[in-house]
């Protein structure tokens, strides 16, 4: 019987949304009014580490030394963005900024997914596809709306793939999650392994779900074929998130239509 | 527990709370996703799961053989995995659970927790794997924090458990 359902959810994983919206429809006043209470339960690990590392002054040491050592990396690929950025000046104008801003409120912390909760829903104009993001860089994208949530899947999501591009020379990618805050990027040019640890990898518009130049992750180590990279937008740590429209609707909606009409059409056939 | 029932001898605790109270406290468990923890990796212990285990390991009689369907089903829906997949592997755990029942003749603490961490790791490495077969075959170590702290958690759950069943049945 179970194992039926779970048929089901794979066959047709939207079918049951509607039941998963009501769930988190009901839960959310919690969600909401706790993380109003306790907004810094994203920086709790962080203390408590702290705490423990307080006893050893030269564990914290070597710690710090390891964060200015990836501080140093995050500043040169900010440089890159930078320079990044200041080309892309011109596609940014076209691109509307924001449709609502709000907290993410909770997460499937106990389950191998990586979804979030958003505290703003359908009422506010959210639909399924648009991206969020913060201001340190990709978050993930809208999966399914309730009046007032939105479920998000996360950058780190293991079925959730980005299309990337190096910042530095544009060199495409694709960004897989890994399901623990890092995401797996594998270049198109498939032979070549290019990435350097410190690379910059940022959205590149393909596809029109993302608009081109959001920062998404850094590359920390090399692999066979590709490369891991730490996932920028910490969610954990992200006070506000931001969803932005679809970076082109109409394209997403063109490609939407063209596949219903060749189910139909293969059906009519 | 038996004390208590005896200084109360002949008043019977309502039916309703004998009977709903121990579906309650799985649902409740489940809805720990709920709490405002976001992370990155998934290190929350499955309350839900850890709760009804708790519960048909101190109350064998209690729980009918289906039960881990319809509560599993509601787990499924707050913990963001397929519909179905919590359904299914808890049905599976009871199933495995009835039919130790009936080989065992009697169980102490650590053959409890043995069971429960047993139950635990399989649901967990199971979700994982429904969630994403192909990609997550060789990556049980992203599970290890999480398993370790659902097995610690277990034996303070399961004292928790026992002390509302006290409560339960008790007038």
């Amino acid at each position: 019987m179970g194992l039926l359902l779970l048929l089901i959810s794979f066959i047709d994983p939207q079918g049951f949304s509607a039941l998963r919206t009501i769930g988190a429809e009901a839960v959310a006043p919690i969600s909401k009014s706790l993380s109003e209470i306790g907004g810094a339960t994203g920086s709790a690990g962080d203390e408590i580490a702290a705490y423990f590392n307080a006893a050893s002054k030269n564990a914290a040491m070597q710690r710090k030394l390891e964060q200015y050592r990836t501080e140093i990396l995050e500043a040169r690929a900010l440089k890159q963005e930078n320079e990044r950025l200041k080309d892309l000046l011109k596609l940014d104008e076209e691109v509307p900024d924001s449709i609502a801003m709000a907290r993410l409120i909770s997460s499937t912390a106990s389950s191998a997914r990586r979804l979030a909760t958003l505290g703003v829903g359908s009422n506010s104009g959210l639909e399924a596809g648009q991206p969020v993001r913060s201001p340190e860089g990709l978050v993930g994208r809208i999966l399914e709306t309730g009046p007032t949530t939105a479920r998000v899947l996360l950058v780190s999501d293991g079925k959730n793939v980005t299309p990337v591009q190096r910042a530095s020379d544009s060199l495409p990618a694709f960004a897989t999650g890994r399901g623990d805050g890092t995401v797996d990027i594998q270049p198109i040019n498939i032979g070549s392994n290019p990435f350097k640890t410190g690379d910059l990898m940022i959205t590149s518009g393909s596809g029109g779900l993302y608009s081109p130049g959001i920062p998404v992750a850094v590359v920390i180590r090399k692999t066979e074929s590709g490369a891991i990279g730490r996932v920028l937008a910490n969610p954990a740590k992200v006070s506000h998130a931001i969803v932005q429209p679809i970076f082109q609707a109409e394209t997403v909606r063109q490609i939407e239509k063209d596949s219903v009409e060749d189910v139909e059409q293969e059906s009519g056939e | 527990m038996p004390r208590s029932r005896q200084s109360r001898i002949g008043r019977q605790p309502s039916q309703l709370r004998i009977k709903l109270i121990p579906p309650l406290t799985v649902v409740i468990g489940s809805m720990i996703t709920a709490l405002p923890i976001i992370t990155d990796y998934p290190i929350l212990p499955p309350m839900g799961l850890l709760v009804i285990l708790a519960w048909r390991l101190i109350r064998p009689g209690y729980w009918a053989v289906w039960a881990g369907f319809p509560l599993g089903l509601i787990d499924d829906i707050f913990s963001g995995q397929p519909l179905g997949s919590a359904a299914f592997l808890w049905s599976l755990v009871f199933i495995l659970l009835e039919t130790l029942d009936r080989k065992a003749v009697r169980r102490d603490y650590w053959q409890d927790w043995l069971i429960a961490s047993t139950a635990i790791i399989f649901v967990l490495i199971g979700g994982m794997l429904i969630v994403d077969f192909r990609s997550n075959v060789l990556r049980f170590d992203l599970l290890a924090p999480q398993i370790l702290l659902s097995v610690l958690l277990y034996p303070f759950v399961a004292r928790l458990i026992g002390a509302i069943d006290n409560w339960r049945v008790a007038a």
